[in-house]
């Protein structure tokens, strides 16, 4: 055994002088193939933050996996976002707050057990109740009887949820305790995936190796390396995979990531360094694809500190806006990747979505005398500095945080009128928001769960919501928002969301920077590559060879 | 002399904080030697003559002269940047951005549009100040915490010792990547404070060692048999004849330090604007290094010639204060 | 010889106490870790409090020490966040940043070794000032720009290698990561051979046994080498710890999935129990090579003799 390795290794070392490339153990890149859908694609992945529990995955990483091991009852429709029925045959209901919810039949988690309404109703009881530390436990919170599964302190009085009852095999209702019209659009997300009883017998060994009812089942899973995926033959679904298979290697730096797609080391990377944007052409020719996201880049402000909320400061808040060259900065930084921003939504929604393409107005246009008069008129930039607090540990932060900073100097015309302050990581970062140590504005971006307007003004503007950071707080607009979600009738319902951004944006409550593109780019292996709007590939589509 | 195992400053220090370094010194009390051969001798004999044959030597060196001015340039430059660039480094144009060399620009601009030749004169006075106060720092606190622990020798030292390796044992990119992750301020103290905290093991060894080899001395046990004090014989006798190791050790971390610098804002735990550094340009600029090389050459071409600048003055330096060469 | 390893050993035991106990603080430092596991909103308190109480987060941090030393000498080094064991990451990366640390040493000793005998031998030659020039450069840059420029260029530009390591990490993929990770170190070899030779060439024993007529070679190899090899050992001994706990930059850069990976990782996320359990293996190895590079004195040179 340590002979052999010797051996290779002096093999390979002579190989390696000899300017040849194959040695070694690579290959994961998949070899033979061709064009019968069993040939193998790689790409780039990050370590999940979290254990793979759907209810417990909140990040993208995690959820690339989710998304090819697991169907719910709905899915988002990876071009269009809207949410149609997976595994659900139908969701009735006649007020808004009680719902039937009928499974198809037929569907089956990779190990052979069968996909009922038990396995949606444990799943959802397990994600809602406190011991099981699950991260998304607030998806369920409208759910009758989630404040006994998981109250805010103490611990819990019961382990169900009062509000789930299984009433058939493939039948279940939900009571909400409030009126939510647009609650079944919710469930295409993760957390609200069915489980396999083998994940409550066996959860250690669960986990090593997590077992869903999608498209992939996992073959293998090297902790903080790579994991790979096979197709599942046996899936029933209508959006079968199109590949033998999909292997996710972690990268630190998708610079890497990148350099090893262009070496032809990698097939995808859905992360593309804004460093290298400008080259995508050149290196990649048509392989690059750039699509809207529901993602939506702000800086908020902390309301909580007495010089950004006394009278005067939207005025300040409105100049910064105003100060700040987002054409420029989206052109040059992200080259093109993102769009500026010109609502609190994103562009993904749609019109009919509640997405209002100018609703900002001139206040989100780059006008550096107006901009200057603005902020003169408000009192000046309290401390007569702006820090922009963001994390430098992931993403291309630095760079946007230094070009919005300029083009605000530049428009005061003071070069020290705002700093970039960098936080080494984003634990820190969101420890200082948690503990409202903010003095100034800082990086806040959302994306999606679903593509709902309701999810892109509720969790952040409403009062003492879950990523209202900035504890901004307006009754106007907590009113309409209750309104809306009352409303049975959609359209109604974005109407009254729509009125309540527009309180958004009279105070301007957090200044909109631009909406994020997914980015993506891949070898001449690959086709039908696509990007879903919540940015991650639609690994099930992609043909190799 | 072939018994001692060898000298500490030869030893070099070299990778600086990068772990490295030192020597057998620190088991000195464990090491029995058969007898053979005189102690130490050599430099500490005649210390005014050493120190003044070294200036001899060291004037008609050119690598000496050489790295000595460009030590003088830079420190000038960094008390008066405004002399050779008349530019602001933080007055950037988007609309420039990654433009290469143009009239008034020579060396182009950086990925906001900032000027590079602006920015890398001004960085000047950063990087110096990082490595000379942080050398300084580790010198003062190494030599100290060595020099009273070779000296007084028995618990003190073991204790000393032990402390010594302990800070020795942590890694000093992950602790700056640890200690640094939090700091909020924006100015280079953090970093300073950081470097002395993890470096001063390495100079602490080497100032141990001198001052047991200097302890030895003839004229030490004749000035301790005439009755000096512990201070007298510190101050008067050992630390003139201890201190050349430490200072050529010094004279190279300095570059060390500098290049720590770099590095650690790589990771993203350096400096903060507005602070103007190398660091900073460097590691922005390495992600650019396809579309733009000049915004890392110059920057990066700057501190190289800086750490070398420091490294050939402390090897001129080391080979003045060892007779053995001449 | 028994007594002193005896000895050496009891002397570990502060230093690794005292050397854990300090990054423990340090990673406490940083704060709270929980935050950052809620993606861009607050987690919800009555999770975030639970997960404190699950890790022991709430215990004062003296505490939680103690109980982390406890659980480490049975062998139990704790849990990722990710839900992952310490001791399973850790058995995935050591064997990586071994492979990597061996190629780098082995770089180190045998160009790094040979550098300095030619150069010591030849002083002040037209070879001996390019080799020394090269040296100074090779410290003078930083090793992440070496990295990038290496990857750059040997990886894409000219495709001689791939720009990153597999999973397996082949010790042939780790061939340049390692020269970039050995790059400052192999200079300082370099540079302490060249001394050490070229003090020891003047020396008796060498004058007398070139006066006996032996062979060149043999001079060189078994006297002047020999006896000059003291100093870089004790260099390459102490070296070893930093290589593997220094390899996060090169680590970083070819995404080798090692123990610098790890680290990065951990301390990104806040991982108290990754951090530390990693730097307390780091710590031993460095405490074990330092001990076994005073052991090799003695066999170098006879003169000394441990009690």
């Amino acid at each position: 055994m340590r002979g052999a390795t010797h051996a290779k290794w002096a093999a390979c070392a002579a190989a390696v002088a000899l300017a040849a490339t194959a040695c070694g153990g690579g290959g994961s890149s998949g070899s033979g193939g061709g064009g019968d859908g069993s040939a193998v694609l790689s790409a780039s992945w990050g370590d999940p933050q979290n254990p793979l529990e759907p209810a417990n995955t909140n990040e993208v990483q995690g959820g690339k996996v989710l998304d090819m091991v697991f169907r719910g009852l709905k899915r988002y429709d990876p071009k269009t976002g809207k949410a149609t029925d997976m595994l659900a045959d139908k969701i009735e209901t006649t007020d808004s707050q009680n719902f039937t919810v009928t499974v198809k039949s037929g569907w089956k988690f990779s190990n052979g057990e069968a996909v009922t309404a038990k396995s949606f109703v444990d799943a959802w009881n397990y994600g809602a109740s406190l011991k099981n530390n699950q991260k998304n436990a607030y998806f369920f919170g409208y759910i009758e009887g989630y404040d006994k599964t998981h109250p805010d302190s103490g611990s819990q009085s019961a382990d169900t949820l009062t509000g789930l009852k299984v009433t058939g095999t493939n039948a279940f209702t939900v009571k909400l305790t409030q009126k939510f019209s647009t609650f079944p659009d919710t469930l295409g997300y993760a957390a609200y995936s069915p489980l396999p009883s083998t994940f409550f017998s066996d959860h250690a060994g669960w986990l090593k190796k997590p077992v869903g009812n999608g498209p992939y089942t996992i073959s293998s899973y090297t902790k903080g390396s790579q994991m790979q995926l096979k197709k599942w033959d046996g899936y029933t679904g209508a959006d079968k995979a199109q590949n033998g298979g999909v292997t996710l290697k972690v990268y630190t730096d998708n610079n890497t990531a990148y350099t090893d797609l262009m070496a032809g080391n990698l097939d995808l990377v859905d992360d593309i360094p804004a460093s290298q944007l400008k080259n995508v052409k050149s290196d990649l020719g048509g392989r690059y694809i750039n699509t809207p996201a529901g993602i939506i880049q702000t800086l908020a402000f902390p309301y909580y500190d007495k010089n950004w909320n006394k009278s005067g400061s939207d005025k300040v808040r409105q100049g910064l806006s105003m100060a700040i060259n987002r054409d420029q900065i989206t052109t040059t930084i992200f080259q093109k990747t993102r769009t500026p921003a010109t609502d609190w939504t994103s562009p993904v929604l749609g019109t009919a979505g509640g997405f209002q393409d100018g609703l900002c107005g001139d206040s989100c246009k780059y006008n550096p005398t107006e901009a200057k008069k603005l902020v003169q008129e408000g009192g000046g930039i309290p401390g007569g500095q702006v820090k922009i607090t963001y994390n430098a540990d992931t993403g291309s932060h630095k760079e946007w945080v230094d070009a919005v900073c300029n083009s605000i100097n530049n428009a005061l015309g003071n070069d020290k009128a705002c700093v970039g302050n960098p936080v080494g990581t984003f634990a820190d970062f969101r420890n200082q928001i948690g503990q409202h140590k903010m003095t100034g504005p800082f990086r806040a971006g959302w994306q999606m769960d679903y593509p709902l307007i309701q999810n892109f003004l509720q969790p952040l503007y409403y009062t003492n919501a879950s990523s209202n950071d900035g504890l901004w707080s307006n009754k106007d607009f907590d009113k309409l928002v209750d309104q809306a979600n009352a409303e049975t009738d959609t359209s109604k319902a974005i109407k009254l969301f729509q009125q309540a951004e527009g309180v958004v944006r009279d105070n301007m409550a957090a200044i909109p920077l631009w909406y994020q593109n997914g980015s993506a780019g891949y070898s001449d292996r690959l086709s039908n590559v696509a990007l879903n709007p919540f940015s991650v590939p639609v690994y099930n589509e992609i043909k190799v060879g | 002399m072939p018994e001692q195992p060898f000298e500490p400053d030869r030893a070099i220090a070299g990778t600086g904080m990068g772990g490295a370094m030192d020597l057998a010194t620190s088991e000195a009390e464990t090491l029995e030697k058969t007898p053979g051969g005189p102690e130490g001798t050599g430099p500490q004999e005649k210390p005014r003559s050493l120190w003044s044959d070294a200036w001899r030597d060291l004037r008609r060196n050119p690598v000496f002269i050489i790295s000595a001015l460009v030590i003088l340039f830079l420190i000038v430059i960094s008390l008066w940047p405004s002399l050779i660039a008349s530019g602001n480094p933080l007055k950037c144009d988007l609309a420039k951005a990654q433009e290469g060399s143009q009239p008034g620009h020579p060396f182009g601009y950086d990925g906001q549009g900032c000027d590079v030749y602006t920015r890398t004169v001004y960085g000047t006075r950063t990087s110096v100040t990082v490595g000379v106060l942080a050398t300084l720092g580790v010198a003062l606190f190494g030599s100290v915490l060595g020099g009273l622990a070779g000296f007084f020798g028995g618990i003190w030292d073991s204790i000393l010792s032990r402390l010594t390796d302990i800070f020795f044992a942590i890694p000093v990119v992950l602790g700056g990547l640890v200690l640094l992750s939090v700091v909020t301020s924006n100015t280079v103290w953090p970093v300073i404070g950081f470097m002395v905290l993890l470096g001063w093991p390495q100079i602490s060894r080497i100032a141990r060692g001198s001052v047991i080899t200097a302890k030895q001395n003839d004229y030490v046990q004749a000035a301790r048999a005439l009755g000096a004090s512990n201070s007298r014989l510190l101050l008067r006798h050992i630390t003139p004849n201890a201190v050349a190791p430490v200072i050529v050790v010094a004279t190279i971390a300095l570059g060390t330090y500098i290049s720590l610098e770099a590095t650690l804002s790589y990771l993203g735990v350096g400096l903060k604007p507005p602070t103007v550094s190398w660091g900073i340009d460097i590691s922005s600029a390495s992600q650019y290094i396809r579309n733009a090389p000049h915004m890392l050459l110059w920057p990066a071409g700057a501190l190289a010639i800086t750490v070398l600048a420091f490294i050939m003055l402390g090897d001129a330096v080391r080979d003045a204060l060892d007779p053995k060469l001449r | 010889m028994g007594r002193y390893v005896a000895r050496r050993l009891l002397q570990m035991i502060p230093v690794f106490i005292g050397a854990t106990l300090l990054i423990f603080l340090m990673v406490n430092v940083m704060g709270d870790p929980i935050a950052g596991l809620c993606g861009d909103r607050q987690c919800d308190p009555a999770t975030a409090a639970q997960l404190k109480r699950e890790f022991g987060l709430d215990k004062p941090v003296w505490q939680q020490y103690l109980t982390y030393m406890g659980n480490v000498f049975t062998g139990d080094f704790g849990t990722a966040f990710n839900g992952q064991k310490v001791t399973e990451l850790m058995s995935t990366a050591f064997p990586v940043t071994i492979r990597l640390t061996v190629v780098a040493i082995v770089i180190e000793v045998v160009v790094g070794i040979a550098l300095g005998v030619v150069t010591g031998l030849r002083r002040g030659r037209p070879i001996d000032t390019t080799v020394l020039l090269l040296t100074l450069v090779v410290i003078s840059i930083p090793t992440f720009v070496t990295g990038l420029l290496l990857q750059l260029l040997l990886g894409v530009e000219w495709g001689w290698i791939k720009p990153s390591v597999s999973t397996d990490a082949t010790f042939s993929e780790l061939i340049v990561p390692g020269l970039v990770l050995a790059s400052v170190s192999l200079a300082y070899v370099t540079r302490l051979t060249r001394t050490s030779i070229a003090e020891n060439r003047r020396s008796d024993y060498v004058r007398t046994a070139v006066a006996k007529g032996l062979p060149r070679r043999r001079v060189i190899i078994r006297h002047l080498l020999r006896n000059s090899l003291i100093p870089v050992v004790t260099f390459i001994g102490t070296d070893i710890g930093a290589l593997m706990g220094g390899a996060i930059v090169t680590e970083r850069i070819f995404n080798i999935h090692g123990v610098g990976f790890q680290l990065y990782q951990g301390i990104v996320r806040q991982n108290t129990q990754t951090v530390v359990g990693f730097v307390t293996v780091l710590v031993l190895v460095f405490l074990v090579a330092n001990l076994l590079v005073d052991l090799l004195y003695a066999v170098l040179d006879p003169r000394i003799r441990y009690a």
